[in-house]
Formats: structure tokens, sequence, C-alpha cells
């Protein structure tokens, strides 16, 4: 559905009398196939919205090439513009406007009839939880409407493929979920594809079949979130012993299994272990027949937030 | 389909203007006030002005002015379209982008349309007499002039996307233009000096051919200057508008 190839983007900064070059997109290969939910996953300023820009062809390339939903990007917008939705993140509607007038316009700037606009946008109205709202005005609905609004605009002309741009961001935790209901909706009950930005990681963990990691304008990782989890940080083994004085010798044992270094404070010893599951067993034997007992045990799968730091060496909420 | 988009974004952009009241209710108040409040102060002085007919001397000017600085601020309503997402979502569409433009336009173009009539029409009440179809002629060259500066005004307002910027630069046009074509008084009672400086100012030479138009004199080289600046200037404002609508990232 979407295949990009070294897609990069330009952009000139004017400087005082100088010519800076700020690289957007530093050349990404992308590749979804039908019926995917892809997450597109960095801070502020990694280059989410420009790659977006560019595969919905509001912005040309600097290098690179990219077809989506079967069409080249440059030479074929009018063609990618018919397939695709597009959600961006500032809206789509005015406030002072009418919802079910903007949809219906919208509807019919892709060229379907006014009748098929007004039953496309009714139904779309109710399976986005917006029946009884075709009079207001977006300035009078709450966030997640206005958001739902803007996604059946995306959707008036029956795209395969849509395109969130931050679908979810400013909303309060209820819409969230309620949005992510909607957005998984999108490829179970209609077979449309999903490629959506984010900057939360539980965001791209709860919806996404996979995620594509991107920071700096380059992609640092490609895989399902499970996958990606196992691959980079491993599970967290925290060890509480009873007495502070053994934590040496559990630190000891522990470090035997560990994957990367220790940390110890006091009577608690932690270590990152791939496959914690597996060698837990090992490791509760040897510190028993250490004599070293236990305050507690736990083992913690890794987030996608110890994904984002183990690749790109910061955290997601450090915002550049 | 070029029209049907061009009629899609028109009807949406008037629409949400008539549910306006503030919109409406300024747009056909503009012209009355000038013609209430300004038009007593002229028709003493329209002997010394060379104009039998006050009106035919004050009128043409409320027309260009209308045209000017009504259009020239439509790009405004722009920028506000571009924060709430509106522009990006059109250009998304497989719509032609100078559809999308023209859609504006002429919404704009409406409206100076119907306060040019509206003020044609009150003049008559204070006491206009000239010609009929040279005033028809006179509309319709404020209209082409109008819709010129709508969609210069358009571009403004997407290369700088913002209302502090556009409001400075908009009135430093504004104000020389205002002073410089004679839209108020005509150029002829200034000094020499200023005469000049007024020749290169292609809106003087239309605001004086509505004037020969109302009058009823059609062919005099007068009018044929206004006629050719307002093309040339309803060409130039067409072509950098759908230039920058269809320049990508705009």
């Amino acid at each position: 559905m979407i295949h990009a190839r070294g897609l990069a983007r330009t952009f000139e900064g004017r400087g005082r009398g100088r010519k800076d070059e700020v690289k957007a997109v530093a050349g990404v290969d992308i590749d979804v196939e039908t019926g995917e939910i892809v997450g597109f996953l960095g801070p502020n300023g990694a280059g989410k919205t420009t790659t977006l820009r560019m595969l919905t062809t509001l912005l040309k390339p600097t290098a690179g090439t990219a077809t989506v939903a079967g069409f080249d990007v440059a030479t074929q917008s009018k063609e990618v513009r018919k397939s695709i939705g597009y959600v961006s993140q500032s809206g789509s509607t005015s406030p002072e406007a009418r919802a079910g007038e903007e949809i219906m316009d919208h509807g019919m700037l892709y060229g379907i009839s006014r009748r098929q606009a007004e039953s496309r946008g009714r139904e779309l109205f109710g399976q986005l939880d917006l029946e009884g709202l075709w009079e207001r005005k977006p300035q009078a609905m709450s966030g997640g409407q206005r958001r739902r609004l803007d996604i059946a605009m995306g959707l008036v002309h029956d795209p395969q493929l849509v395109f969130l741009d931050e679908p979810t961001t400013g909303l309060d935790p209820q819409a969230r979920a309620n949005l992510w209901t909607h957005i998984s909706e999108l490829r179970d009950t209609r077979g449309a594809t999903v490629f959506l930005t984010t900057h939360y990681l539980d965001e791209a963990d709860a919806l996404c079949d996979r995620i594509l990691v991107i920071d700096h304008g380059s992609i640092v990782a490609s895989d399902t979130p499970d996958a990606l989890k196992r691959q980079v940080a491993g599970d967290l083994v925290e060890l509480v012993v009873a007495d502070a004085a053994q934590a040496a010798a559990a630190a000891e044992l522990l470090g035997r299994v560990a994957d990367a270094e220790l940390a110890a404070e006091g009577a608690t010893v932690s270590a990152r272990v791939r496959g914690a599951g597996h060698e837990i067993a090992g490791l509760i034997r040897g510190l028993d027949a250490a004599g070293i007992a236990l305050e507690s045990i736990e083992v913690r799968r890794p987030t996608l937030d110890d994904v984002f730091l183990d690749l790109t060496g910061r955290s997601l909420r450090e915002d550049a | 389909m070029f029209w049907r988009e061009t009629f899609i974004v028109f009807r949406r952009q008037l629409r949400i203007a008539l549910r306006n009241p503030a919109w409406v209710i300024i747009g056909l108040v503009q012209p009355v006030l000038y013609l209430c409040l300004f038009g007593p102060l002229l028709e003493p002085l329209a002997g010394t002005l060379g104009a039998e007919n006050a009106y035919t001397l004050f009128v043409p000017g409320l027309l260009v002015q209308l045209g000017l600085f009504g259009a020239l601020f439509a790009g405004f309503g722009l920028i506000a379209e571009w924060r709430a997402g509106v522009v990006e979502a059109e250009r998304v569409t497989p719509a032609s982008r100078t559809a999308l433009l023209l859609g504006r336009i002429l919404r704009d173009v409406l409206q100076l349309f119907v306060q040019g009539i509206v003020l044609i029409g009150l003049a008559f009440l204070f006491g206009l007499t000239g010609s009929i179809p040279g005033m028809i002629l006179g509309l319709v060259i404020t209209v082409l002039l109008g819709a010129a500066c709508a969609a210069a005004s358009n571009a403004l307002a997407l290369t700088t996307k913002s209302e502090d910027v556009m409001a400075p630069v908009l009135n430093s046009i504004a104000l020389p233009v205002l002073l410089l074509s004679g839209i108020l008084l005509p150029m002829t009672i200034g000094p020499q000096w200023l005469q000049v400086v007024s020749d290169f100012m292609p809106t003087k030479y239309i605001v004086n051919a509505i004037r020969e138009l109302f009058t009823g004199d059609f062919f005099t080289i007068t009018t044929l200057w206004g006629v050719v600046w307002t093309l040339v200037l309803f060409a130039a404002g067409l072509y950098v508008g759908t230039r920058t609508f269809r320049k990508e990232n705009a």
C-alpha cells in the first residue's frame, strides 16, 4: 500500500546572509501492506509530519521515491489524493461552519455526488458516535467529537488508506480510548490500511501491528511492538533482599544472567535480563542455594518507553 | 469538474459568511456611511473641482475604495481557515488548487458587487445623475479590480500565514494608494509634484476612467487607460494568486 525508498526532504532555512539546510527527513524506506495498522513513532521534530506530508502529496520530496496506493506521489498526485484519506493534526473544519455541511462539501470536492456525500456522511456520523451533531458547529463540540468529525471528513470518500497525524493529541484518557476503538474498527470492519503518527508509546502499543521509530529524520527501528520490546530492552528484574548485607552477593548472581549493567541501591538490585521468564527459575534456585533470602522479586516487561530510550539514547518525553 | 469544485468552495464560503451577521451588516453599512457622512462635505466643493454633479466625482472614488480595501483584507479570513486546518484538508482532496482560490474570490467579488449596487442605488437618492450604462461598466471595472485584490490578498495570506505580518504590509500598501489615486479628491487640485507622483499609481487611472464613464464619456483616452490598467491588475492578481495556491507546501 505504501512503498517509499530513500524519501528525503531538506528545508532551506534562511539565516542572516547564509543558507542553512535543515534535513527534516534524511532518506527513509517505508513499506506498509494492505490491511496493516502501522504506527509512526517519534518525538516532536523527528520528521513524522514531514514524512506524512510527503506521502500525502502535500509536500514534494527533495530526494527518493514513494508509491502510495499504487500511484507515484510525485507524478500521480491526483490519483494518490483520490485513494487516501488524511486527517491532519490541525483539524479540518471551520469552527463556525456546520458539521454536516462541512463533510458534504468535503466529499463533493472528492468528486462524489451530493446525495452520496450526504448518505456517507450520515453513515459515518453514526459509526463514529456523532449522531445528532449534523447541524452542530465544530466550535460547540468537545475535543473528542471534533477529532471524530475530522476522521469522518477523512473517510467520506471511502479511501483504502487512511493517514492519521497524531489523532489523539490533546484528548482526555477516556476520549483517547474511545478513539482507539474507532481506529481499530477502520481496519476490522472496513478493511482500511491505517498509517498513524503518534508520540504516545502506549497508543502505538495498543493500536499498531507494526511500529516504525523515527528520530532525527531517520528510521531507527521497525518491528511489531512485542518484538521491539523483546529485541531491545530485555525484561527488568528487580530483587529486594531481606538483608542489605547480602545485596552484593545477590548482585553477583543476577549479573550472571543479566544483559546490561546492574543497578544496586541499598537492598534493591535490578538489571535487564533477556528472556527473564526463562532465566528466573535458575536465578531463584541460585539465590536459594547461596542462602540469600528475598523480600520480593519483580519482573517488568519493557515498555516502549524503554525501547525508545534504548534506540535513541533519550526519553520520548524530552521533546526536541 | 473545475467549475463544480469552484462552486462548492464558493457556496461554502458564502454560506459561512451569510450566517455571520457582522459580515452582512458591516458590508452594507460601509457604503451608506461614506455617502451620508462624506457626501455632504463634497457637495459644495463639486463646482471648484470641475464636476457638474458631485456624486459622479464621489461615487466612482468610493467604488474603487470598496474594491481595493474590502478585497485587500479578504485574506485575513484565509489565515483563520488555514489555522483551523481547512486549507490543508481541501488541498489533500483531488480538487484543483485554482478552484480553491477562485471559489473564495467569487465570494468577495459577490460581496463587492452587492455593495456597489447599494452604493450607486443610494447615491441616486442623494442626487446622482449620469450615464446608466457608464455606471454599469464602472461597476464591472470595480469588480475586476476587487477580484485582483482578493486574489493578491489570499496569496499574501497563504505566504505569510500571520495576521501580524499581513496587517502592516497591507496598511503600508493601502495608505499611499488611497492618497495618491485621487479616490476621495481628484489629483488635479494638487500641486505639480504630487500629480507627477500619482501618475505612477495605476489605480488613479482606474478612478479617473470610472469618473468619465459615470458622466457618459465612453471613448476617451482616460477610459482606455483605466480599462487597460484594470485588465493588467486583474491578470497579475490572478496569476500571483493561482501561482501561490498551486505552490506546494503553501
